[in-house]
């Protein structure tokens, strides 16, 4: 049973789904972890790879987990992981969202809210490590997140513009 | 990346209100268009759509909800699509919002999927993905940055000692999630407790 892919993927993202405070990208350093380091599924610049793509493509940022899952297993892989993914917290939002304007207020709505904040910033900042050792794989690339960091928090640039930057620096061969 | 958004076709559009129940069908419609436009974070044109083009809630109503797929864990814009489909249609409404959200993003990145597994060897591509992962990662660390900001300014709190401990624990000591997060959220939840 544990070594069909296909549960592993699904044992990996159900329990991501549940504790991923502060969305998608807070889950990368364990899908990180555990694609490249545990299960060996891909190398550091693969999985670089897949969060670029995720990136560039229209919709929610948790369309990585579809791209590991095709990597790993095909379509059946990319089925099973997104459904894993997001079956636990959409049935979970669905039952908060009945109750939760009912606690309005109530003390330990308040503390939860206020105690997750830091945990999510947290694992968040862990996943900006983890992508950018991943992807600056030398100095040419870390200037281009260091500049990308630059640019983002000086300007209101939409960030179409920085990936097309990034790519064009990309295919001259710097990176 | 900019899709059309479907205009609302009705001009008797009526105000936000916690009566009003938009049909199913335009619900669907609804998040169809929010997926295809959601470059850069599909919650943005979450809503212009549903706050400035349908109407069907005010901004108020808008940040509360927000706020609650926010805090939900998963992801944020998944949740939000589920909550507001809940609140506008039951179950079906829920599933609908989430079918309208994921279906076109999903299959277009099958697609980039199958040509990466195919092409992602070739010397050009891969320099061209590494150009822009670089990129990617740069706004990542801008995003942690404008969070951190507000966190960490306040007066003497435990908030940053958290996220610290949070961020050493996975991205230094690779502790699996779960670990982090099991130790980490009671205490900081008890922590807020006292001062909320």
């Amino acid at each position: 049973m544990n070594d069909n892919p296909l549960w592993s993927l699904f044992s990996l993202f159900v329990v991501l789904s549940l504790l991923s405070v502060g969305g998608a990208n807070a889950a990368i350093p364990e899908m990180h972890r555990v694609a490249v380091d545990v299960m060996g599924w891909m190398s550091d610049s693969q999985f670089a790879d897949m969060f670029a793509i995720a990136q560039m493509s229209p919709g929610p940022n948790v369309i990585i987990v579809a791209l590991i899952g095709f990597h790993v297993a095909g379509l059946a892989g990319a089925g099973v992981a997104i459904a894993a993914m997001c079956g636990p917290t959409c049935v979970l939002a669905f039952a908060v969202s009945r109750t939760w304007d009912r606690f309005k207020g109530a003390r330990w709505r308040m503390a939860l809210q206020a105690g997750l904040v830091p945990v999510s910033l947290g694992l968040i900042g862990a996943s900006a490590f983890v992508l950018a050792r991943a992807a600056d794989h030398n100095g040419y690339a870390f200037l281009i997140t260091a500049a990308t960091v630059a640019v983002a928090l000086a300007t209101r640039i939409n960030p179409l513009w920085v990936f097309l930057a990034g790519a064009g620096l990309g295919y001259a061969g710097l990176v | 990346m900019v899709a059309a958004m479907p205009d609302s076709p009705a001009p008797s559009e009526p105000a936000a209100s916690q009566s009003f129940r938009p049909p199913l069908a335009a619900l669907f419609r609804a998040f169809l268009g929010v997926s295809l436009s959601g470059f850069g974070g599909a919650l943005p044109w979450a809503r212009r759509m549903i706050v400035e083009r349908k109407r069907w809630m005010t901004t108020e109503e808008f940040n509360e909800t927000f706020a609650l797929s926010q805090f939900l864990p998963g992801p944020n814009t998944v949740n939000f699509a589920v909550v507001f489909g809940a609140r506008f249609g039951g179950a079906a409404g829920a599933v609908l919002a989430f079918l309208g959200l994921m279906v076109p993003p999903l299959t277009i990145v099958t697609g980039l999927a199958f040509l990466y597994e195919r092409y992602g060897d070739i010397a050009t591509l891969s320099h061209v993905l590494a150009g822009v992962a670089a990129a990617a990662a740069g706004l990542m660390v801008t995003l942690v940055l404008k969070m951190a900001g507000p966190l960490f300014l306040k007066r003497w709190n435990s908030a940053p000692v958290v996220a610290i401990l949070a961020f050493i624990g996975v991205a230094v000591m690779h502790y699996p999630l779960p670990y982090v997060f099991l130790v980490l959220a009671p205490v900081s939840v008890a922590l807020a407790w006292f001062r909320v």
